[in-house]
C-alpha cells in the first residue's frame, strides 16, 4: 500500500456506540449482512480486518488527514458493520419524503463523516415503490433524496460533497410486486465515490 | 389522404433501412373482452382476381374493427357467400346473418403494384354508402387496409378512425443489471414493432411530437434524467434538456414548437415551457410541492398537470402563464399522469381505487368519472387520436403489457410480447 495514503486508526468512544446500537434494527443488519455477501467478502476475509482492536465494541474511524478514503480504505469503511458509514439505506412510507426518525441516526452519522471528509464526494440516489405514475415517482425519489440531503447538509456535510439524482420506480431494490418489496424499494442510497 | 399515407409508407420504408437487426420481437393482441352493443358488420375475403394479395385485406379491417369495440364483425366461417362485386351480393343472405353492413372488395396487380378497390354496403337499403379504389405499392397495403377502416368507422359512426396510426412504447428485455431498455415504434394494431433506440439505463416518457415525425423521451443513459428529441425516420437525436436535476416528463404543444416539461433546477419540481428551437425554457408553475406530467390543451392555451400540492397527487390546470392555478380531480386520494382527449373535454389519469391503480376518465364537462381498467398496477393512459380508446400499460401475469379499452363499451384488448416487458405506450396523432 502506498505509504502516503492516509491510515485509519481506530478509537475508543462508548457513547457513540451506544448510539450506533440504537439505530440497527434486525431488518438494517440483514439487509447489511446480504450486502457484504454480495460484494464477496468472506466471513474470514472481513474478520482478518488488519486494524481492529480486539475486545472493543466500541470504535469510530478517524484519519490523519481529512481527505477523501480511497479504495480499500473507503472499501473497509463501507463494509465494516461498526463504521459510521456501514448503514447506507433510508427507508420511506409509500408517497412519503419525510425521514422516519429511526434512520436519522444514521443520517447524522454521514453528516459527521463527510464533514470530517471534505474531499469525499456522495451520491444521494432517491428510489420509490413501482406503485402509480412513473413520472410522479421520479420526482417523488428526488425530493426523497433531496430530504436526505437537506440532513446531510445540516449535519455538517456541504453542497461540493452531494449529488442528488432520482431514479424514481426504474431501478428497484427487490423485484416483485408484495409489499415487502415496496417497503425496500422506497428508499434513498447513499453511494460513495471513488 | 394522400400525402398521409404517402408519408407513413415513408415512415415505414425508412424504419426499415434503419433497423436491419433491430425489428422487434411481433406484437399480439388478445381481445379479453368484446363489448355490447356493438355494430354486427361483415366484411367479406377481398377477391384478388387470382393473384394472392401479400396482405389479407379483410382480415387487418375485420381485427381493426375488432379491436374497436364499436363493431362486431362477423367471422368468415359463417358466410354464406363470399362476393366482391355488389352485383354478386344476396343482400338477403347477410340479412339472415344479422349483420346491418356489409364491406366487399377486391385487389388485383397493376404495373407499378397493387389496385384495390372496395365498397361499404347497407344490407337493408341496398345502399352503397362508399366505394373507392386506390393503386398502391406492396409496402403500403397494409395501410391501406387501415386506411379503408377509418373510412368505414366515420361512414358507420360519424367520427374518425383511428387506425392508420403508430404506437410508441418501452420494451424491457432481461431483469436486474441485465436489463435492456428499447423505445419501440409500431402500428396501432401492434403490427410491425421497430426498435428505434436501445439502451442499458432506463427510458420512459415517450411523447409524439404534433406531426409524428419526432419522439421526446427521458433517458437515463447520463446516469441521470434527461430529455431527448428524436426524428423517428431517420434516428437522429439530440438531449434537449439536461440541466441539474430531474429533466422529464415532454410533451409537444399543438403547433409542435414547444414542450411541456419537469425541472427541478431552481430548487423546486416545476412545469417550464421549453422552445424547441431555441432551447430557452420558462417556468410555468412555482411550488415547493412536486408539479409534473404536463399535457396541453387543445388550444395550447392550458396545461393539465400532477401536484401533490394539496397533499397527495391530484390532477390540476393552468394556463400556459401559470396565472391561474385550479384543481380538477377530487375523486379519490390519488390521481396522476394525465392525458387530455384531442377535443379537450375528457381527462384520462392513473387512479388509486381500493382494489389498486386503474385507469379513469373524468368528463370535464360533466360529473362523469368512469374507471375503464382492473388494475392493480396501471399506468400511463394516452388517448387515441380520435379520442374513442385509450391505451395504457399493466399486468398479465406478473409481465408488463399494453392494454387498450374503448370509451364506448367495455371492449378491451391486450398487447404483449412474449418475454417481454412493455410499458409507457403513447398513442401517435393520426
Amino acid at each position: 500500500m502506498d505509504k502516503t495514503t492516509p491510515r485509519l486508526t481506530w478509537l475508543l468512544v462508548p457513547a457513540l456506540a451506544l448510539l450506533l446500537t440504537a439505530c440497527a434494527t434486525p431488518g438494517d443488519e440483514e439487509r447489511v449482512a446480504d450486502e457484504r455477501e454480495q460484494e464477496g467478502l468472506t466471513e474470514e476475509e472481513r474478520a482478518a480486518s488488519p486494524e481492529e482492536d480486539e475486545g472493543d465494541d466500541a470504535r469510530v474511524w478517524s484519519l490523519e488527514d481529512r481527505d477523501a478514503l480511497e479504495g480499500e480504505e473507503l472499501q473497509e469503511a463501507l463494509d465494516d458493520p461498526d463504521s459510521p458509514i456501514s448503514e447506507r439505506i433510508v427507508y420511506f412510507a409509500f408517497d412519503s419524503s419525510q425521514i422516519p426518525d429511526e434512520h436519522m441516526d444514521i443520517l447524522e452519522s454521514h453528516g459527521d463523516f463527510l464533514a470530517d471528509h471534505p474531499a469525499q464526494e456522495i451520491v444521494i440516489e432517491g428510489h420509490t415503490d413501482e406503485r402509480g405514475s412513473r413520472e410522479y415517482n421520479l420526482a417523488l425519489g428526488e425530493r426523497r433524496a433531496e430530504a436526505v440531503k437537506r440532513i446531510l447538509l445540516l449535519n455538517g456535510a456541504t453542497e461540493d460533497q452531494l449529488e442528488v439524482v432520482s431514479y424514481g420506480e426504474e431501478d428497484p431494490a427487490v423485484s416483485g410486486s408484495t409489499e415487502e418489496a415496496y417497503e425496500q424499494n422506497r428508499r434513498a442510497e447513499l453511494v460513495y465515490q471513488r | 389522404m394522400l400525402t398521409r399515407l404517402q408519408r407513413l409508407a415513408g415512415t415505414i420504408a425508412a424504419l426499415a433501412l434503419l433497423s436491419g437487426p433491430v425489428q422487434a420481437d411481433e406484437l399480439v393482441v388478445e381481445i379479453t373482452r368484446g363489448a355490447e352493443a356493438a355494430l354486427p358488420i361483415a366484411v367479406a375475403e377481398f377477391g384478388d382476381d387470382g393473384n394472392e394479395l401479400p396482405e389479407d385485406i379483410g382480415a387487418i379491417i375485420r381485427a381493426n374493427l375488432l379491436r374497436s369495440g364499436q363493431f362486431d364483425p362477423l367471422p368468415p366461417e359463417e358466410f354464406i357467400d363470399n362476393p366482391t362485386r355488389s352485383d354478386e351480393v344476396r343482400y338477403e343472405n347477410w340479412r339472415a346473418l344479422g349483420v346491418d353492413n356489409l364491406v366487399i372488395g377486391s385487389g388485383s396487380r397493376s404495373d407499378d403494384g397493387y389496385r384495390v378497390r372496395y365498397e361499404l354496403l347497407d344490407v337493408y337499403t341496398g345502399e352503397r354508402l362508399l366505394g373507392r379504389s386506390y393503386n398502391v405499392g406492396q409496402d403500403s397495403l397494409r395501410t391501406l387496409a387501415h386506411v379503408i377502416s377509418d373510412n368505414i368507422y366515420e361512414e358507420l359512426l360519424g367520427r374518425p378512425g383511428a387506425f392508420n396510426t403508430m404506437m410508441a412504447y418501452v420494451a424491457v428485455d432481461g431483469e436486474g443489471d441485465d436489463r435492456e431498455y428499447h423505445l419501440v415504434v409500431a402500428d396501432a394494431d401492434g403490427h410491425d414493432p421497430q426498435s428505434i433506440l436501445s439502451s442499458s439505463r432506463p427510458l420512459l416518457s415517450p411523447a409524439w411530437s404534433p406531426d409524428r415525425e419526432r419522439l421526446a423521451y427521458v433517458s437515463f443513459e447520463g446516469r441521470r434524467s434527461e430529455i431527448y428529441v428524436q426524428n423517428v425516420r431517420s434516428g437522429e437525436r439530440r438531449a434537449i434538456a439536461s440541466f441539474e436535476g430531474l429533466n422529464s416528463a415532454p410533451s409537444w404543444s399543438p403547433d409542435g414548437s414547444r414542450l411541456a416539461i419537469t425541472l427541478s433546477r431552481d430548487g423546486q419540481t416545476d412545469v417550464y415551457i421549453l422552445d424547441v428551437e431555441s432551447g430557452q425554457t420558462r417556468r410555468v408553475t412555482d411550488h415547493f410541492g412536486i408539479d409534473t406530467e404536463a399535457v396541453w390543451g387543445p388550444d395550447g392555451e392550458q396545461l393539465y398537470f400532477t401536484s401533490d400540492r394539496g397533499g397527495s397527487p391530484q390532477i390540476y390546470r393552468t394556463d400556459i402563464n401559470g396565472d391561474s392555478v385550479e384543481r380538477v380531480t377530487y375523486q379519490g386520494n390519488y390521481n396522476a399522469s394525465p392525458d387530455i382527449s384531442p377535443s379537450g373535454d375528457r381527462l384520462a389519469m392513473v387512479h388509486r381505487t381500493d382494489q389498486g391503480f386503474r385507469i379513469a376518465v373524468q368528463y370535464l364537462d360533466s360529473d362523469r368519472f368512469e374507471v375503464l381498467s382492473d388494475g392493480p398496477q396501471d399506468e400511463s393512459p394516452s388517448f387515441a387520436p380520435n379520442g374513442a380508446m385509450v391505451v395504457y400499460a399493466t399486468q398479465q401475469n406478473g409481465t408488463g403489457v399494453l392494454g387498450t379499452a374503448s370509451l364506448f363499451g367495455s371492449a378491451r384488448n391486450i398487447m404483449a410480447t412474449e418475454g417481454r416487458t412493455l410499458r409507457e405506450p403513447a398513442w401517435s396523432p393520426n
